[in-house]
């Protein structure tokens, strides 16, 4: 019961993403098996789906975490940003230097990064009720201004003929490679961890006891002696080093350096990711590998049928749309008419 | 005379469970007719039927001697039929009238409906101000609003669901005056209650249901309470053992305790010192929202407080959180059961986290251990008689009474140095009740300091060893239970601490 709504959901986006692309004159089994299919049949594009779900999975396990919990972090593209900007930057501070411990710092300044622009929102709410949705969504549009106002200036490339991007990652600051000949990098190797640990938090730890209380009886949560704020801190705060970690790992993986462009959504898609894996660490593995398999064919889509990239957009997210329709509908059952409900409400309320 | 209401062979299934079986039985006009049962006896499924909002899979019912099908709560009250819930359906920030209005006819709701509500409640001894906001009325108060917007749409039969488990007894005599008054008109009324007191004083009549099914019909005014009780759950019951009169050093003190609330409706709690001595039940009577909630969070360690406030066996920990305070051996159950007590969606095994974890040892270095946990659940559901499937059961498919046995089972069990619980049996049916109060007793006996709020006054006198009141977020100076009458209680409860002092 738990996953065929998953399931239906990716069913009912199939069936409705034939119908989108057959009107804009689009081959729409030829378009479905381009984005399902054909990223699986070669080795390249299997090792592409390491390289796309390592981001999405990261993140969205540490939003999984928050949402359990009723903290709605949707701002995670800005601390993977963030992430990406501090721990491409710790980088650069050290550029040329060898050693070992380059990347260490780097992945414990993004996530570090990550996690205190998480913060600000978590701050917020606690001390304002501010609402951490708006927040945490505006504070993506800040990091992305950061992104470009860095690379334009302090971080730009000194032999870069002025572009808006930074040096080429040294060496040691670049993820090794985990696949030889292919862009699969460590990172994967951080992303299945993080789901380990996860899955250990949420079913064997009392953080993750915590987390799920409060998303469930806010109340019985602070009987049990749960603090909201520690909750909301720690969701956020965890989220967020996830995300920066993330965005460490996509400027010291597959880009190797700082550009306007790194961020490309994976922070956003994440949040499908989270609710498509039912909020469980072993369900956003698999759901984080689902959406990684579209953003490839979705790309191949765009290269062979000439798909516009928002109709790509346009398929994923209706994947999250059916999904909560998917919720809804199972939690709740179709209302009869206005008019009944009048007379249902004429009687229930005495 | 032709019965107002025939039940005839009534049977209503619901996956599982048999809730009523084969019932039959007659309420006639002007009669005050009791519905007797233990919790889960089948008696709310019964009156949901004779309401419109179930119908019966057999059987059939006559009104007037004409058969009588519902289709909907509407349909029951066009014939006549009103009811009180036990729980209110008022919205607080809307005045008296209002709320009225919300719950008639749109043709009966008119201009003139304030002063129709006057009139109706001054005619029946139940004074209410039409354009009062509901959310500043006592309960008592609010109950009245429920009456007499049953009352002004002429019931012939009216169906009250525990009355009185809300009210001084000031405000139970009121509303018996006014009942009765109903019933010289020919109303007849169909009274739910748990207190057998109440209902050898009060109703003529008694059809008594046990499992769904009728097992007894007499006259009340001529059964013993403890006659009554024993047809409801069809064994003898032991005799309350006599509480315990040690009681030795204190345990918990508080100390000028005050605590200012924000919130809309709530209270504030201000100055209370009272001190609670090893081996003694300390009862704390007062009508709902005179602070009870409150003095409850902030014993928690829900509210916190300045650290000297709360001493625990000497200790300042006015400032401490519930987990502390628990470590401590201060343990609190609250009233409500489902979502401030237990998780309704966790399992009973997780919800043994949420108070147990300390003193239970449910917690390593806050690694969940899973096998204590299920563990200690199974103890408590043995111990405390605990029915249901198992210990994966969600806390929400318990119903009320066996959650509350959980709930209590698991403070209980935890053996703590203090323990305060709020309304250790409402809702909880006869034979559960003693063995809550009995558990309850045996903690005191070995030791522990006992605090029970309660607003069922026959309980606090039966398990109390001193006695307090607390109106208006003022706690009166406790007295030993046996020199308190019941008047003087109610006096208390209604503010008044200096009639009684």
């Amino acid at each position: 019961m738990t996953w065929a709504g998953p399931l239906l959901a990716v069913a009912l986006t199939m069936i409705f993403g034939m119908i989108l692309f057959a009107v804009l004159g689009k081959d729409p089994v030829r378009t479905i098996l381009i984005i399902f299919w054909e990223p699986l049949t070669n080795d390249f594009s299997r090792s592409e789906l390491l390289v796309k779900g390592t981001p999405l999975c990261l993140i969205a396990v540490g939003l999984a975490l928050g949402f359990r919990a009723g903290v709605w972090n949707i701002g995670a593209e800005g601390q993977f940003i963030v992430g990406a900007i501090a721990g491409g930057a710790a980088g650069l501070a050290v550029y040329d230097t060898a050693g070992i411990w380059v990347l260490p710092m780097m992945c414990l300044a993004g996530a570090a990064a990550g996690a205190a622009w998480a913060l600000i929102p978590a701050i917020l709410r606690i001390r304002f009720n501010a609402n951490e949705i708006l927040v945490s969504l505006m504070l993506v549009y800040v990091a992305g201004l950061w992104l470009s106002a860095l690379v334009t200036g302090p971080l730009r490339d000194p032999d870069g003929f002025n572009f808006p991007e930074s040096r080429i990652f040294h060496d040691s600051a670049t993820l090794p490679i985990l696949i030889e000949g292919t862009r699969a990098h460590v990172g994967a190797l951080a992303a299945l961890a993080a789901v380990v640990l996860a899955w250990i938090a949420l079913e064997r730890h009392e953080y993750g006891f915590s987390l799920k209380l409060f998303g469930q009886a806010p109340r019985a949560a602070r009987f049990a002696g749960y603090r909201e704020a520690r909750v909301v801190m720690l969701s956020m705060a965890v989220s967020g080093g996830l995300a920066g970690l993330a965005g460490t790992f996509e400027a010291a993986g597959p880009v190797g350096q700082l550009v306007p462009a790194l961020p490309v959504g994976y922070g956003f898609t994440a949040i499908i990711v989270a609710f498509l894996g039912r909020l469980h660490p072993g369900g956003v593995l698999l759901a984080s590998a689902l959406m990684a398999l579209t953003y490839i064919g979705g790309e191949g889509a765009q290269l062979e049928m000439r798909l516009p990239a928002a109709a790509i957009s346009v398929f994923q997210g209706m994947l999250l749309f059916f999904l909560l329709g998917m919720d809804v509908f199972s939690r709740y059952r179709l209302a009869p008419s206005k008019a009944r409900l009048a007379r249902r409400a004429q009687g229930g309320a005495a | 005379m032709t019965a107002l209401l025939s039940i005839r062979g009534v049977t209503k299934r619901f996956p599982g469970v048999i809730a009523n079986a084969d019932v039959s039985f007659d309420v006639q006009p002007g009669e005050i007719h009791a519905l007797l049962g233990e919790n889960g006896a089948g008696k709310s499924t019964l009156v949901k039927m004779i309401y419109g909002v179930q119908r019966p899979d057999e059987g059939t019912m006559f009104w007037n001697g004409a058969p009588f099908a519902p289709g909907s709560p509407g349909e029951a009250r066009a014939a006549g039929v009103g009811l009180v819930f036990q729980h209110f359906s008022l919205f607080e920030a809307l005045t008296v009238a209002e709320n009225v209005a919300l719950g008639l006819p749109a043709e009966q709701a008119g201009r003139d409906l304030p002063e129709r509500i006057r009139r109706v409640s001054a005619e029946y001894g139940l004074p209410l101000d039409p354009a009062r906001q509901v959310g500043q009325l006592s309960v008592g108060e609010r109950q009245r609003v429920e009456i007499v917007r049953c009352l002004l749409q002429s019931p012939r039969l009216l169906i009250m669901d525990e009355p009185t488990s809300v009210l001084t007894p000031q405000e139970v005599e009121t509303l018996f005056l006014t009942l009765r008054k109903l019933r010289e008109e020919g109303v007849a009324i169909l009274y739910i209650s748990h207190k057998l007191e109440e209902i050898r004083a009060l109703c003529t009549a008694a059809t008594v249901l046990r499992g769904g099914k009728v097992v007894g019909a007499c006259d009340p005014r001529e059964e013993t309470a403890r006659g009554l009780a024993e047809m409801m759950i069809g064994r003898e019951l032991a005799p309350p053992g006599a509480p315990s009169g040690t009681s030795g050093a204190a345990r918990l003190t508080l100390t000028g305790l005050t605590a200012i609330t924000t919130a809309q409706f709530g209270v504030s709690l201000r100055d209370i010192s009272v001190e609670l001595r090893a081996g003694e039940v300390l009862g704390v009577a007062g009508v709902a929202g005179n602070g009870q909630d409150e003095l409850v969070a902030v014993l928690a360690g829900e509210t916190p407080v300045s650290p000297a406030m709360i001493q625990l066996d000497g200790r300042h920990v006015g400032g401490l959180g519930p987990t502390q305070r628990r470590r401590l051996g201060l343990n609190v159950a609250p009233e409500e059961r489902l979502g401030h007590a237990a998780a309704p969606e966790m399992s009973l095994t997780d919800n043994t986290f949420l108070s147990a974890r300390t003193r239970m040892r449910l917690a390593l270095r806050g690694f969940l251990r899973l096998g204590a946990a299920r563990g200690y659940a199974a103890k408590v559901i043995e111990e405390f008689d605990v029915r249901t499937p198992g210990i994966h059961a969600p806390a929400g498919s318990l119903s009320g009474g066996n959650l509350q046995k959980y709930v209590i089972g698991r403070e209980i069990l935890q053996a703590p140095g203090v323990l305060v619980v709020s309304q250790p049996t409402w809702g909880v049916d006869a034979g559960a009740a003693q063995a809550i109060r009995q558990a309850l007793r045996d903690l005191a006996a070995a030791g522990t300091a006992v605090m029970v709020v309660s607003q069922d006054l026959d309980e606090l006198m039966e398990i109390s060893n001193r006695f307090a009141v607390i109106a208006g977020g003022r706690l009166s100076a406790p007295r030993p239970a046996g020199e308190t009458s019941v008047e003087e209680i109610g006096l208390l409860m209604g503010g008044k601490a200096d009639a009684a002092a």
